[in-house]
């Protein structure tokens, strides 16, 4: 199915596949160019007769939960990151299927992490076919070899949600995992031994799937107050010893960068923001947990409190960084997509002000409206940046796989995309003449923070102007490369490619900007 | 068979490699690298050509490479090669790079200094880009022994092939017979200050200026080498003055309380109480030979309160300049060190003064009915060069 595909041309010039796994697929189209028509997707109508009118779902086991979900070959199944690389549960559901003989799996997780490098056996043995969703570590791995049988699609959170609305990815049986739930299946990630915050990834395959399964490890009787995902999306509820391992789900405090060039681009990205005019009274900002993003934070925080400004509300990732801001009354709210450290959850808890939200309020393309356009910046990492501004997030210049697209592409569409990098990695630049892969377009990418210096995106005439006077080593992109490429030792060799695609990459609307191909020396054994 | 490393042990050090030379039998290179699929093609050339250039015919050489830039991977070969063979008369110089020369002056600003090991590449790389006023790529105690050789060399090489950002470029060489021989390989490079370590007698340094005179004029540089000497024991303390006049190339003077304190036999504290004799008595010696008092560095990177403490108190002392060991204490130095609003006021008075008094071509400035003396003026002067730089002057000032 990998080979032999037919292939066209985007709107970026990316070559991409005509079919993805047999389904036909929609080249790019540009930047907000293609709008579906049609119905949203719709579950099954369900009955109340069906389900005990005592409200008690539970089944004894997970094995028992996926054969009344009606488990055959080639299903798909969903779940979901909240718990990152702590996550107990889907190994089990597989080994589950597997003791079931059930093959051709199709996995549609928000994201693997390297917990999850036991499914390598159901792939091998082909209890998993293939898996659609963020791969990290050894998934990645295996993918970039060329070892999966399906083509990996990677989606940005949004996408995910894109896709499950529109009809693209039809779930059979959402795994829901919960930090506490009661019996009729209403759940919160807020709470219980195996905390993680907020529930959002999972909100999607609640509504859609055909069944859906919870399982937890903290068991309240009805009602689960609050309820994150409502029971009556729920078909069967399980409850297990532990779901999760809290060190791995939230971090008990979260580390910020203490490598003297990262703090350096984190403090440059932050007096950018200022000094452009970002950062004033009511403005709004996106930074994720990197040590960059959070040390940016922390550099803003400061200016804030020196210019007297007030922020109406930040979007996590949230961490106890922006808690602070928040409780220290800088920001209004905590518009929260994931939380990352153990005071995260505690603020989610316990202020009215920290607010979970969802893929479908921050991220969705296809609704109407989404809160990532709203945001006044953002400031994002990248692996690489091209001349014209292109980023890639998955791949390293060496084609392999190394990340998940998370909220990436999304973020993108805020008013002020920045994206705060080193200019070189251990002799690897950052700054190439094109993309290896394109994740981002370079449209819609604003600022490159290195520490190098600025460059800004020739189209924000607006943010030059801004920033004309500004004590910042502002530069062209082109000269900051350049720098890179004479102290690395000249341009990096491109990596040579098979013609054996091994994963797809959609943009934020369902269409494909760009495929990744097999790096020619990773032999399949 | 014999083997001859350069590099840390480490299973992965980031930005530097590790070469292993192994001189018997026919020549042998085996490269591993974690850039492998972005350098390999001239990676490969860069290790034969490194070899050929010192005349190596035979012999196994292996990297292990975790993304060192070349003018390091050239070092660590020269290094491993010459630990085999001590009398291998080669040097493999990669090209001076054009933005690695820049001059230096004897009365620029010194107050931030950034110690980095000679033998880690990887802190090298963007220490320029935090602005410290100078880097000290120091051979002496932040370098293990087994490094010597392959610090001298990468110091070396970094001072043709690294931009530093104007940052004053200075290398602090080994006590002894060891410096004399840190200098014939760091003197004909751009290096801009020598730290001359452990300073006791002016005899040392009077032998030390005797080696760089000679080093100079056979390199025919024309750039005078500048010393900094450290004091770090009690008869250096007490022959400060001497040491501070015995060269003309000494520019400051520096005091090292780590080794001073343990020469005293007492420990350093937070209050200083111990060191204060040594300092002040550094401060007057480097004011009577008319050159800048350095102090001693602050160790403690996580207490940047502390940080700013020590260089107010230091700045109080007189001191002009402040080490560091973290990129992140440079500002905090910069900052204390910044005149107060009411010094640049009243350096400002002066300034005027003084160029009222040229204007109409007077030999004395006076202010009011005070009249003022030369080093004040210059001193004045300084001080709104200072605040100038720092974008503290107030528009209309």
């Amino acid at each position: 199915m990998k080979k032999n595909l037919t292939y066209t041309t985007n709107a970026a010039g990316r070559r991409v596949p005509t079919t993805v796994n047999g389904e036909p697929a929609i080249p790019f189209q540009g930047v907000g160019a293609y709008r579906p028509e049609g119905k949203k997707y719709a579950p099954p109508i369900r009955s109340c007769a069906d389900y005990p009118e005592s409200g008690d779902k539970r089944v004894a086991s997970i094995k028992e939960a996926l054969k009344k979900a009606g488990i055959r070959d080639g299903m798909t199944l969903s779940s979901h990151h909240h718990f990152r690389n702590g996550d107990l549960v889907m190994n089990q559901v597989f080994d589950a299927c597997a003791e079931l003989g059930v093959k051709d799996l199709r996995w549609v997780p928000s994201a693997a992490f390297p917990c999850h490098e036991p499914l390598i056996k159901h792939l091998d043995s082909g209890v998993i076919r293939w898996i659609e969703g963020s791969l990290n570590g050894p998934l990645g791995r295996y993918v970039s070899q060329g070892k999966m049988k399906g083509l990996s699609i990677l989606r940005s959170h949004g996408g995910r949600w894109q896709a499950i609305q529109d009809g693209e990815i039809h779930i059979d049986i959402a795994i829901i995992a919960a930090p506490t739930a009661d019996p009729f299946g209403n759940c919160t990630g807020d709470r219980g031994p195996s905390a993680c915050g907020l529930l959002g990834f999972g909100l999607a395959d609640s509504i859609y799937a055909d069944r859906s399964i919870v399982v937890t490890d903290n068991l309240v009787p009805f009602p689960c107050i609050p309820w994150q995902i409502q029971g009556n999306n729920i078909d069967y509820v399980v409850e297990l010893d532990k779901v999760g391992d809290p060190e791995k789900i939230v971090s008990g405090t979260t580390q910020i960068t203490k490598s003297p060039d990262r703090l350096l681009i984190a403090e440059y990205t932050a007096q950018f923001v200022r000094d452009a005019g970002i950062m004033k009274d009511g403005f709004s900002f996106q930074a994720g947990a990197g040590g960059t993003a959070l040390s940016f934070a922390i550099f803003l925080k400061e200016m804030m409190i020196e210019a007297g400004v007030k922020a109406r509300f930040v979007r996590g990732g949230s961490t106890k960084y922006l808690v602070e801001m928040l409780e220290e009354g800088l920001t209004d709210y905590i518009l929260d997509g994931q939380t990352f450290d153990l005071e995260g959850v505690r603020s989610m808890r316990e202020n009215p002000g920290h607010q979970n939200t969802s893929p479908f309020t921050s991220y969705n393309w296809h609704g109407k409206g989404n809160f990532a356009s709203m945001l006044d910046c953002v400031v994002l990492g990248a692996t690489e940046v091209d001349v014209n501004f292109n980023a890639n997030v998955v791949t390293h210049s060496d084609g392999q796989l190394l990340h998940g697209i998370g909220g990436w592409q999304n973020c993108l569409s805020s008013k002020c995309s920045i994206l705060a990098i080193p200019a070189f990695r251990n002799r690897i630049p950052v700054i190439v003449d094109e993309v290896t892969t394109l994740v981002g377009p370079g449209e819609l990418v604003d600022v490159i923070v290195t520490e190098r210096g600025i460059a800004i995106n020739p189209r924000r005439k607006d943010l030059i102007e801004a920033t004309r006077n500004s004590s910042l080593p502002i530069r062209s992109i082109d000269s900051i490369k350049e720098e890179v490429e004479e102290l690395c030792g000249g341009k990096a060799q491109k990596p040579r490619f098979s013609d054996e695609a091994i994963s797809v990459i959609k943009w934020v609307d369902g269409t494909l900007i760009d495929t990744v191909f097999r790096v020619e020396s990773e032999e399949k054994p | 068979m014999n083997a001859f490393t350069s590099g840390r042990s480490a299973p992965k050090v980031p930005s530097d490699c590790r070469v292993t030379f192994s001189p018997q039998g026919p020549l042998q290179i085996v490269v591993r690298s974690s850039v492998a699929s972005f350098y390999g093609d001239s990676l490969k050339s860069l290790v034969q050509e490194t070899l050929a250039a010192l005349n190596v015919m035979e012999g196994t050489l292996e990297l292990d490479d975790f993304g060192a830039l070349p003018f390091v991977i050239q070092a660590r070969i020269e290094a491993a090669v010459k630990m085999a063979d001590p009398d291998n008369p080669n040097q493999v110089l990669p090209p001076i790079h054009s933005k690695a020369i820049y001059g230096s002056s004897r009365t620029r600003f010194r107050r931030s200094r950034l110690y980095l090991p000679g033998d880690q590449p990887k802190l090298m790389l963007n220490a320029g880009l935090h602005q410290p006023d100078g880097i000290i790529l120091d051979l002496e105690d932040a370098v293990a022994p087994i490094e010597k050789p392959s610090a001298r060399l990468i110091v070396r090489n970094a001072l043709r092939r690294l931009d530093f950002f104007g940052a004053e470029k200075m290398v602090r060489i080994n006590q002894g017979d060891l410096g004399l021989e840190d200098l014939e390989t760091i003197i004909p490079e751009h290096v801009h200050l020598i730290l001359l370590p452990k300073i006791e007698d002016a005899s040392e340094i009077v032998k030390i200026e005797k080696k760089v005179d000679e080093l100079e004029k056979k390199h025919g540089k024309n750039e005078p080498v500048y010393f900094m000497p450290i004091i770090e024991s009690a008869r250096g303390v007490m022959n400060a003055l001497a040491i501070a006049e015995a060269s003309e190339r000494n520019v400051a003077l520096a005091i090292g309380l780590e080794d001073y304190t343990a020469d005293l036999g007492t420990q350093r504290t937070k209050e200083g109480t111990e060191s204060f004799f040594a300092r002040a008595t550094l401060v007057n010696a480097a004011r009577a030979a008319g050159i800048q008092a350095i102090d001693t560095v602050f160790s403690d990177v996580t207490d940047e309160e502390g940080l700013i403490a020590s260089v107010k108190e230091a700045k109080a002392l007189g001191f002009d300049g402040k080490g560091c060991i973290h990129p992140r204490q440079i500002r905090p130095i910069h900052d204390a060190f910044l005149p107060s609003q009411t010094e640049v006021e009243k350096a400002l008075r002066i300034k005027t003064a003084f160029e009222e008094a040229q204007a109409k071509g007077l030999g004395v400035v006076s202010l009011g009915s005070k009249m003022i003396d030369a080093p004040v003026v210059k001193r004045a002067l300084t001080t709104v060069g200072m605040a100038e730089k720092a974008g503290i002057l107030r528009q209309g000032e």
